[in-house]
């Protein structure tokens, strides 16, 4: 019937399912196990009277059978929560295994102690944040590296970069480049004064000119701005002007703006000088140009 | 079967097909093949080899007659016959409804209250912190130098076993305006989390393609003067605001004396980042015979103005993959877009 030398004669020389056996030793894989050794004393199937503590979703249970139920599988063991109180927990189980072998309640408290050791590490790590490593499918991989290459080549960097410092050199963001040759300034100089003679409506622009620095200004504050704010914002603030009227006259008074440093200039063009005023008078209002002011004078 | 209706399908046979007529003694019987259907070699790549020289002999004669055509046009002052536009992705690209336009009150409206407006209307100067992830190997630190360099106003801070959150919280107890998170994968930077300060969005952006300065041929190197930022091509409102974030990273008043220039540039939701010092010359152009002297203008000006640039500083590519709204959470943060393997289906269809 029930004999345990029988069973773990039959178990451990024949053969037993839950037995795993690797290089350091024989272990025993029945959830049941108190050690996890494969063990005549911790055998669960070849002792009558064993009992375990278990982990259920964190909960600690203490797990007995006994000879008497031997017969009842289904009921063969009973179980009794233990409190998550470490102190507590002992004295339960010394209550429940007051009677028994000494050496089954010694591992049984062993195990109790490890298991209460690796619930506190798990909740710790549960609470610590970790990097979660995604892997990304080795063809989205190789597209997107494709992709790339092409919008690469189609974006032309380079010019576009170029393209936009002219720009925004044209629209006269920038107040104090001063890296231009001063013979060839002369010579646009002398260009646009002929350009002048020839056309004389571009005095009259002149005076549309100055209340064109006041957009130069705001323009001067906003010249971060995404190239295509930069449009929106010119539109809103050329409302009242129209727009080719000043960029007719922008250019040639641009021009201009450099007229300030070359300081030996013939009388012959003075009509220049004055506009050279003019335009210094603009830039007093910005902050950057104080230097600029000592030149002139 | 087969061969009849091969037959048929020749004799619907398209312009662009490989067929060549095979003439038999019987003209009723006249068949058209496919080139590549003759299973001798050497006479099939024969065939082959005429049929594409006939081709491109036709190709050359349109090319020729279209420019003669636009020649004759321009001589006899009428209009040229209108120029061909090649077909491009940018060209075909997919309506997008989110696309920006410059009467949209809404957006403006929608600047003045998000997150970056403090820093980018200047009532506060931008301070940015730079870190790691956990591990930081190979050209990590290089990479993170640089960024200094590029950036004004930014410091770099050890990241230790710190968790990103407490990160964040340091950050705003020192008032810093945004974050940069260098994250690196197998040796290489691969991610860049932009998160800004003290409720900003997250931007988790992939990196790629990174060259540092010392690789970079002719290089030139930064001064410490602000330098300008130039943002192309983001169009759509989620393009707008990551225009914003990358925007409220730099100072806002640049200083020109520097000619230092950072350009992000989005081409198919690819942001490319490069970092320029420039110059502007006069270029003189002759143009034929005409005198250098010559003070007429006749349309075609001979000195022109063009600017140069000397590459400094790293060069590399971002792809957005998330933005969430707020700082870093991502079990709790709501997202605002976030890069799933639906959005690859078409190639038409870009997103900033």
């Amino acid at each position: 019937m029930q004999n345990d030398d029988v069973i773990w004669d039959v178990i451990r020389h024949h053969h037993c399912s839950y037995m795993a056996k690797i290089q350091t030793g024989n272990f025993c894989r029945n959830p049941y196990n108190v050690t996890g050794i494969c063990n005549r004393s911790s055998c669960p199937l070849a002792n009558s009277r064993y009992a375990t503590i278990r982990d259920h979703d964190g909960i600690f249970y203490l797990y007995m059978k006994t000879i008497e139920r031997a017969h009842m599988p289904n009921k063969l063991w009973e179980r009794v929560k233990l409190p998550k109180n470490y102190m507590k927990a002992l004295e339960i189980i010394d209550k429940h295994l007051e009677y028994w072998p000494k050496l089954l309640v010694h591992k049984i408290k062993q195990r109790l102690t490890k298991m209460t050791q690796y619930r506190i590490r798990m909740v710790k790590l549960s609470k610590k944040v970790r990097e979660k490593i995604m892997t990304v499918p080795r063809k989205e991989v190789k597209r997107e590296s494709r992709r790339e290459e092409k919008a690469l080549r189609a974006a032309q960097i380079e010019n576009v970069i170029e393209k936009e410092l002219l720009e925004r050199l044209n629209k006269g963001v920038y107040p104090d480049i001063c890296n231009y040759d001063e013979e060839i300034f002369n010579k646009l100089l002398d260009k646009n004064k002929e350009e002048e003679q020839e056309e004389e409506e571009e005095e009259e622009a002149e005076v549309e000119y100055v209340e064109g620095d006041y957009e130069l200004e705001e323009e001067e504050e906003l010249e971060e701005d995404i190239e295509d704010m930069g449009d929106f914002l010119k539109a809103n603030n050329f409302e009242d002007i129209e727009g080719d009227e000043d960029d007719l006259e922008e250019q040639p008074a641009k021009k201009k703006a450099y007229v300030s440093y070359p300081l030996k200039q013939d009388d012959g063009t003075e009509k220049v000088r004055r506009k050279g005023k003019k335009v210094v008078v603009e830039v007093e209002r910005d902050e950057d140009m104080g230097n600029r002011q000592h030149n002139v004078m | 079967m087969a061969k009849e209706k091969k037959r048929k399908a020749a004799e619907e046979a398209v312009d662009g097909d490989d067929y060549i007529e095979r003439e038999d003694k019987n003209p009723k019987k006249q068949k058209l093949i496919l080139a590549s259907q003759i299973k001798n070699k050497e006479k099939r790549s024969a065939v082959y080899a005429k049929l594409k020289h006939e081709k491109r002999v036709e190709k050359r004669k349109k090319i020729k007659a279209r420019d003669a055509a636009s020649k004759q046009a321009l001589e006899l002052g009428e209009e040229p016959p209108e120029k061909m536009v090649p077909r491009t992705i940018e060209n075909t690209r997919e309506l997008d409804e989110t696309v920006c336009r410059p009467d949209d009150e809404e957006l403006f409206a929608g600047n003045d209250a998000d997150e970056f407006s403090a820093v980018l209307k200047q009532q506060t100067a931008p301070k940015v912190l730079i870190t790691t992830c956990r591990f930081n190997s190979s050209r990590g630190p290089a990479f993170i130098k640089e960024l200094l360099s590029v950036i004004p106003n930014a410091q770099y801070y050890k990241r230790g076993t710190y968790e990103l959150k407490k990160i964040v919280e340091y950050a705003k107890n020192k008032e810093f305006t945004s974050i940069i998170v260098v994250h690196t994968n197998r040796r290489e930077p691969d991610a860049l989390l932009l998160i800004g300060l003290p409720d900003g969005p997250t931007a988790h952006f992939r990196l790629s393609n990174l060259v540092l300065r010392k690789d970079i041929k002719n290089h030139g190197n930064p001064t410490s003067h602000e330098p300008e930022l130039v943002l192309n091509n983001f169009t759509t409102r989620l393009g707008h605001r990551v225009g914003r974030m990358i925007q409220s990273l730099f100072p806002q008043v640049p200083n020109f004396r520097g000619r230092r220039v950072v350009t992000f540039h989005n081409q198919r939701d690819f942001i490319f980042f490069r970092h320029h010092r420039y110059v502007f010359e006069v270029k003189e152009k002759k143009e034929g015979l005409k005198d250098k002297k010559s003070k007429a203008s006749q349309g075609k000006t001979e000195k022109k103005a063009i600017a140069r640039l000397q590459e400094c500083g790293p060069r590399f590519t971002l792809k957005l993959v998330s933005l969430q709204h707020g700082t870093f959470d991502t079990k709790g943060g709501e997202f605002e877009w976030v890069h799933k393997a639906d959005m690859d289906t078409s190639r038409r269809r870009f997103f900033i």
